[in-house]
């Protein structure tokens, strides 16, 4: 498991207060007020097809973050992920569609729906671990998958479910930049919960779990609770993250949440670094611009020979997919500790300059 | 809905379990050999059935050549996959080898689906009748054929895990790494030729499935439904993943059949194995004859 705790040379934390403080230094705090400041400002001058990146980047990166809780700091598997972020998706719009509740409400009435929803497919997790249980989220994923295809009070059947979108105190966000600013407030508000739930007792009982969890029961940390708690928490944020999602597409189709979306998901924090609340984000960014990036190099291939070679035009879904899991592979075998780990090191790097080892 | 549906989807079972359990056995050798949980062997059977299928379209190459020449396109395949990705990965935790196989299998599938396109393509005829009577029952050729391809590849496996150098050796390693090694056994050469027979045996599979239902990407749905499998069983063991197969290939077919004639829903057939999957890790995790994990602080 990467090690969050592996920190580069020269950063030495000598009291209880510097190890628990989140900003390593006031220039770090700065810069994150500085850059939040920045994209609130600058929101309403971007195209909408930055936005819907941002937002994209958003609410798979609340998904992402839960599904860290369970992998890197519990150590658990889960590779059913896609399922509950769908889950969170349908309840939300069923809650909205069929009780009049406002979106507002129901965006966090989902996420408690789906934390029910996880906490039953996290029983298993009491007692299994590593390969065991990873095999069971994923029977969890097909479960779950096909019982959207079956429960059409719930999810509309195969015609899907349209969601209105956000509103509140007549407040709509129907454009896209106003549903920016909704999703960086519930990102923030997520991320800000992790970050201090991982200093708090019960975040710290959660990594004693996953670093050697014969020692932690030893140490009188309830292991059976602590796992269906992570994975019950974990549900809350793919829930969340997915109800964002239904808003904001406004129709949840019941094709869209496959196993192929739980692997990305799992690719986001591994590629961002398990473990690390601010490395999903950068990973979720990663998993996300891919994509993008891909369909870019396809274009500048455009009309050359490679291009007729390989047909690139009508094959960018199968170059994205292979992007997707060349990238997961790369980063195992080259940057198991992914991008925030990285990240350390050039920041280190610079403070020490030119001393650096 | 007489016995004759009823006895026709038993027929089904049975075929369809054996070469789960054929899988199933590919899956656990590896698992056995070098711990590595194969997400990718589904793949393994989807690549075998296209090369095979190439080399009979393409290049109108009789039969067995191009069969043999798949077996050893299929074993260097293997070898090259654990050398190339999974070597450097010894010794890194569970989830990250999890990752990888899961990794390969995404390009591996995108890869066939790019290189031979989406559409199922039938497989060129290689039995002069399609199907034969069996007590009043039709059976494909082919499934006839991979009853007794199962049971002959199951006892090679029982011959060369008993009698053969090599078998013994990886019996050994899977026993304890650093005993095998200290009594001179090349681990890694154990670990490579488990990846070139578990290819190579999926590919068997994989061929005679194409040639009833033809060569689609669906031949990786295989790989997931040797899960149920190998949990029903025990992870680490052969008999176990042969018993399992056969298990999960009779009950969903069984449910198919409650499905078909009392409930209607249409799609129990795909579904029913993971369920029973969650029910058994709940009630006894590590299978019929899997081995506890004991651990010692």
């Amino acid at each position: 498991m990467a090690n969050a705790s592996k920190r580069p040379c020269g950063d030495f934390r000598i009291s209880y207060a510097a190890d628990t403080k989140i900003f390593d230094t006031n220039g770090s705090r700065y810069a994150l007020w500085i850059a939040l400041v920045a994209l609130i400002a600058l929101a309403p001058v971007l195209s909408n097809f930055v936005l819907t990146l941002l937002i994209m980047i958003g609410c798979y990166a609340i998904a992402a973050l839960g599904l860290n809780i369970v992998v890197g700091f519990t150590g658990q598997i889960s590779i059913g992920h896609a399922a509950f972020f769908g889950f969170g998706a349908f309840a939300s719009a069923w809650i909205n569609n069929k009780f009049g509740i406002p979106v507002f409400f129901a965006i966090p009435l989902a996420g408690v729906l789906t934390t029910a929803v996880g906490m039953l497919f996290g029983l298993p997790a009491a007692r299994l671990k590593g390969l065991y249980l990873a095999i069971a989220t994923l029977a969890a994923q097909f479960i779950l998958e096909d019982f959207f295809a079956r429960a059409e009070w719930f999810t509309g059947g195969t015609a899907g479910a349209p969601a209105n979108p956000f509103s509140i105190f007549g407040w709509e966000a129907s454009t896209d930049l106003r549903f920016f600013y909704v999703v960086l407030a519930y990102v923030i508000i997520c991320f800000v919960l992790v970050t201090n739930l991982m200093r708090s007792r019960d975040g710290r009982a959660l990594v004693a779990v996953r670093d050697h969890y014969l020692s932690a029961e030893m140490m009188g940390i309830n292991l059976t609770k602590y796992r269906t708690l992570s994975f019950g928490l974990s549900a809350f944020f793919a829930g969340i993250g997915g109800a964002l999602y239904a808003h904001y597409t406004q129709y949840v189709s019941v094709e869209g949440f496959t196993i192929l979306l739980s692997i990305q998901f799992l690719g986001m924090i591994i590629i961002g670094g398990l473990g690390s609340v601010m490395g999903t984000l950068m990973g979720t960014a990663f998993m996300v611009l891919l994509p993008e990036l891909m369909d870019g190099l396809t274009g500048m291939l455009s009309g050359t020979a490679i291009d007729a070679a390989l047909g690139l035009k009508n094959n960018v879904a199968y170059l994205r997919e292979i992007a997707i899991g060349a990238a997961i592979i790369l980063f195992l075998i080259f940057e198991p500790d992914g991008l925030a780990h990285r990240w350390r090191q050039i920041k280190a790097y610079w403070k020490l300059y030119p001393f650096s080892y | 809905m007489e016995f004759g549906f009823f006895g026709q989807l038993m027929i089904n079972g049975l075929i369809v379990g054996a070469l789960y359990g054929v899988v199933a056995m590919c899956f656990v050798l590896i698992y056995k050999a070098s711990q590595v949980v194969n997400f990718a062997q589904g793949e393994f059977l989807l690549i075998g059935a296209w090369v095979c299928w190439w080399f009979l379209v393409q290049f109108q190459v009789p039969f067995v050549v191009g069969f043999f020449l798949t077996l050893a396109f299929m074993a260097a395949f293997g070898v090259l996959i654990q050398v190339v990705i999974l070597r450097p990965l010894i010794g890194e935790p569970v989830i990250s080898v999890i990752m990888v196989t899961i990794g390969l299998s995404i390009i591996m599938q995108a890869a066939m689906k790019w290189a031979f396109g989406v559409f199922a393509q039938p497989f060129p005829q290689i039995f002069s009748s399609q199907t034969f009577n069996l007590f009043g029952l039709q059976v494909q050729t082919a499934y006839g054929l991979s009853i007794v391809v199962s049971i002959a590849i199951m006892l090679g496996f029982g011959y060369f895990f008993k009698f053969t150098r090599m078998g013994l050796a990886m019996r050994a390693t899977a026993f304890n790494q650093q005993v095998a090694q200290s009594l001179g056994i090349s681990i890694k050469q154990v670990f490579a030729l488990s990846w070139a027979i578990s290819a190579m045996v999926s590919t068997v599979a994989g061929v005679v499935i194409a040639m009833v239902n033809g060569v689609s990407s669906s031949l990786s749905a295989f790989g997931i439904k040797v899960f149920p499998a190998v949990i029903l069983g025990g992870l680490d063991s052969i008999i176990g993943a042969i018993l399992g197969g056969l298990i999960v290939g009779l009950l969903e077919n069984g449910a198919q059949y409650v499905d078909a004639t009392y409930l209607g829903w249409g799609n129990m057939i795909s579904v029913a194995p993971f369920y029973v999957l969650i029910i058994i890790l709940m009630l006894k995790p590590y299978g019929l004859f899997g081995t506890r994990d004991i651990e010692r602080v």
